[in-house]
């Protein structure tokens, strides 16, 4: 990994590492139920432990996300969410906490923006970086000069079915955090954690990652501290949209300090 | 980037870039110009690399080819003929029409060509369970018909306000033996059942293949599924020039996602003298917003993992087409002809429903044969060029146009008559409701029913 300049990222999961725990990484979409809110969950987010956020882009075709969140992005654009809004979002939540935000996006979006501006707005709105669930290093010629130019984290994904070949190139091609998808799947809440994940978190680091969270079908406390037992963070996503959906800001918060009760690594190794 | 296309603009389609340049036949992806390439999450990447090193394996291997070509003659009834339309041609300036008949091939379309040459490499792959997408139902019934010749399990997703409008598609590939299952999210039509496909792919990738039905997604996709329907240019080529001596003026083809269009076009690319013509959904017109017109309105996104030309808003959100044609009815397009439509070789325009649905009565009166109303675009389109280059010659029937009947119109019984006024409140063809039906026994016959058809439609 590439570390010309200080990783927002990096530096977030270096501080839970140095409490000798893995980080918390706590996803909900922009402008769901509406921009207002979404900032106010992001804080929630912030203040109850997670120590990333990641703010999604709602987009029309979702082909990573399962329905809970298919249905949480489809209500914030009805809502009239637009992609600036994004910016709006992160710098809402940046100026109230000390997380770092980085946005989860897929990529017509930012395509359609033109990549440098997208950056160039995201940097501004004081955002770490992107995590790109449909954009591969082998295309993301543009997003490697642009990154580098405002000095964004790119977030690239390995999963289970990632050749040592292609898991070697796509560490080597991120800054911040590899995220290591724990199962052949999309996002959504799952019983048990698959134990293919501890396998890529293995090849990830032995590839050189210095940082890798787990995500997919992560939910709950049990499978957060199983996670982070051999993971650098942890990423809870459809299981906290669920939460916004249900009980609004306050279960946000309430479910992020449960689940952050699962970091412990010395608890999970005991 | 690369700027608006040229569609509609005759004079750049001609031979420019062909001359001195190299062979646009045979492009292998994963790139067509700046389109094309693997937008993808990572979870798929080494399912699309088994896919291509299965796929360029099986081309390089006689039992494959011959298998294909045994399938292709003794189970679709390959060569499909070539037909020309004599009384369709005083439509279209006097111009000789020359039919591409993919409509008798089995189970009524092009489509068939790609689904048996993917289901074979899902054999070779060990793979026992297909998924596809459909929208009309076309590919979807192909999908379930090659899984049930080669034992395969087959799950097709259906958008589920095209389940409703293609009831009878439904019920045909659950005879055959697939699970359709109605997708429920977005606009519930084409492009979310591709978003469903994938999202199954990629939960299930380890003993399934997605039989992708057009000539777009991810590379290798658009390449494959093109050489698949390549053997429909090549038979037309040969079919032409034995049936009158020379190469055509022009070919046609209707294009959503593109697959039979490239089939046609690809073995013509590189013929400078033919001009290739590519008609898109118009849909109630492109001026209304209306349509599924990518080329013609769109600009360069990607989508389903390619770069092409995208119907999008300004937030690259997708925007929802429209078409009386479910199987044109799809937002983006292969990337090849995204390429294509930039370099100047092949001339795209939008046909619209009307237009469409005008040629559609045409080909049923002058020829005898109901076309399915996505091949009615490429008729349409054919009526336009045919006047076009036609006009102002001695002997219009000098120009010659092969026009890609890419598949029979039975599944679009309902749609037309509909369309044409031939259904009553209740929406039953008129005539043949309760009402005017006797009971059952001896009775008179009345043609009244009949009558009333005609009058409606003259």
């Amino acid at each position: 990994m590439t570390e010309e300049f200080a990783s927002k990222s990096a530096a977030a999961i270096d501080r839970a590492k140095a409490e000798g725990r893995a980080a918390l990484v706590g996803y909900l979409p922009a402008g769901y139920p509406t921009v207002q809110e979404s900032i106010e969950a992001g804080i929630a987010l912030a203040r109850n432990g997670a120590d990333l956020i990641e703010i999604g882009i709602p987009y029309s075709d979702p082909v990573m996300d399962g329905p809970v969140i298919q249905a949480a992005t489809t209500e914030a654009i009805s809502n009239g969410f637009r992609v600036a809004n994004v910016f709006d979002v992160v710098a809402g939540i940046t100026a109230a906490t000390d997380s770092a935000v980085l946005v989860m996006t897929y990529w017509n979006p930012v395509m359609r923006m033109g990549v440098d501006e997208f950056a160039r707005r995201l940097a501004e709105a004081g955002g770490a970086g992107l995590i790109t669930p449909d954009l591969v290093p082998d295309e993301a010629h543009e997003w490697f000069e642009a990154s580098d130019r405002y000095g964004l984290d790119r977030v690239f994904l390995v999963a289970p079915s990632s050749t040592p070949e292609r898991l070697d190139m796509t560490v080597k091609a991120s800054r911040g955090f590899v995220y290591a998808v724990s199962i052949m799947g999309v996002t959504g809440t799952r019983t048990s954690v698959s134990s293919t994940a501890e396998d890529v978190v293995a090849r990830a680091h032995a590839a050189g990652a210095e940082r890798v969270c787990v995500g997919l079908g992560v939910s709950n406390p049990d499978h957060v501290r199983e996670i982070a037992a051999y993971a650098d963070g942890v990423i809870v996503g459809t299981a906290l949209v669920a939460a916004l959906r249900d009980g609004g800001v306050d279960a946000v918060g309430q479910l992020t300090k449960n689940l952050s009760a699962g970091l412990g690594r010395a608890a999970a190794e005991a | 980037m690369v700027d608006a296309p040229t569609a509609g603009s005759e004079e750049n389609v001609a031979d420019a870039f062909l001359q001195g340049g190299p062979s646009l036949r045979n492009a292998s992806g994963p790139y067509f110009g700046s389109y094309g390439g693997r937008w993808m999450p990572e979870s798929l990447i080494a399912a699309l690399d088994e896919v291509q090193d299965t796929f360029e394996k099986a081309k390089a291997d006689p039992d494959f080819i011959a298998q294909l070509k045994d399938l292709n003659k003794n189970y679709s009834g390959r060569p499909s003929l070539l037909t020309e339309a004599k009384r369709f041609s005083e439509h279209a300036g006097g111009a000789r029409i020359f039919l591409k008949r993919e409509d008798l091939n089995h189970t009524g379309s092009h489509k068939i060509n790609n689904v048996l040459g993917q289901a074979l490499l899902a054999k070779r792959m060990g793979k026992t369970r297909v998924i596809a997408e459909t929208g009309a139902g076309q590919h979807g019934v192909a999908s379930a018909t090659a899984a049930a010749l080669l034992g395969l399990d087959c799950v097709v997703y259906m958008g589920a306000e095209d389940c409703r409008r293609q009831a009878l598609n439904v019920a045909r590939m659950q005879l055959l033996g697939a699970t359709v299952v109605p997708v429920t999210n977005g606009s519930q039509t084409l492009k979310d059942a591709i978003n469903d496909a994938l999202r199954d792919w990629v939960s299930n990738v380890e003993h399934t293949h997605y039989l992708l039905g057009t000539a777009a997604g991810a590379h290798p996709f658009p390449a494959m599924v093109r050489y698949f329907h390549e053997v429909i240019g090549e038979e037309a080529r040969s079919q032409i020039l034995e049936q009158t001596g020379k190469l055509p003026d022009a070919i046609a083809a209707c294009i959503g996602g593109g697959s039979n269009a490239i089939g046609l076009f690809h073995a013509f690319l590189d013929d400078a003298s033919v001009k290739i013509y590519g008609f898109e959904a118009g849909g109630e017109g492109v001026e209304t917003g209306r349509h599924a017109a990518a080329i013609s309105l769109g600009r360069p996104g990607v989508l389903h993992g390619a770069r092409s030309y995208l119907m999008q808003d300004e937030d690259g959100q997708t925007i929802e087409s429209h078409s009386i044609s479910a199987g044109l009815d799809y937002p983006s397009v292969g990337p090849e002809h995204s390429y294509l439509a930039d370099i100047g070789r092949v001339t795209y325009e939008a046909v619209t429903d009307t237009e469409a649905m005008d040629a559609f009565s045409v080909l049923c009166r002058t020829e005898g044969i109901i076309p399915a109303i996505e091949s009615s675009h490429a008729l349409a389109g054919a009526i336009k060029i045919g006047h076009r280059l036609t006009e102002g010659k001695e002997n219009p029937s000098d120009v010659t146009v092969i026009v890609n009947l890419s598949g029979r119109g039975d599944k679009d019984v309902e749609t037309a008559a509909a369309w044409f006024n031939m259904l009553d409140e209740e929406g039953h063809v008129k005539g043949t409701t309760l009402s005017t039906r006797k009971p059952k026994g001896p009775t008179e016959r009345t043609n009244e029913a009949a009558v009333d058809v005609n009058e409606d439609q003259n």
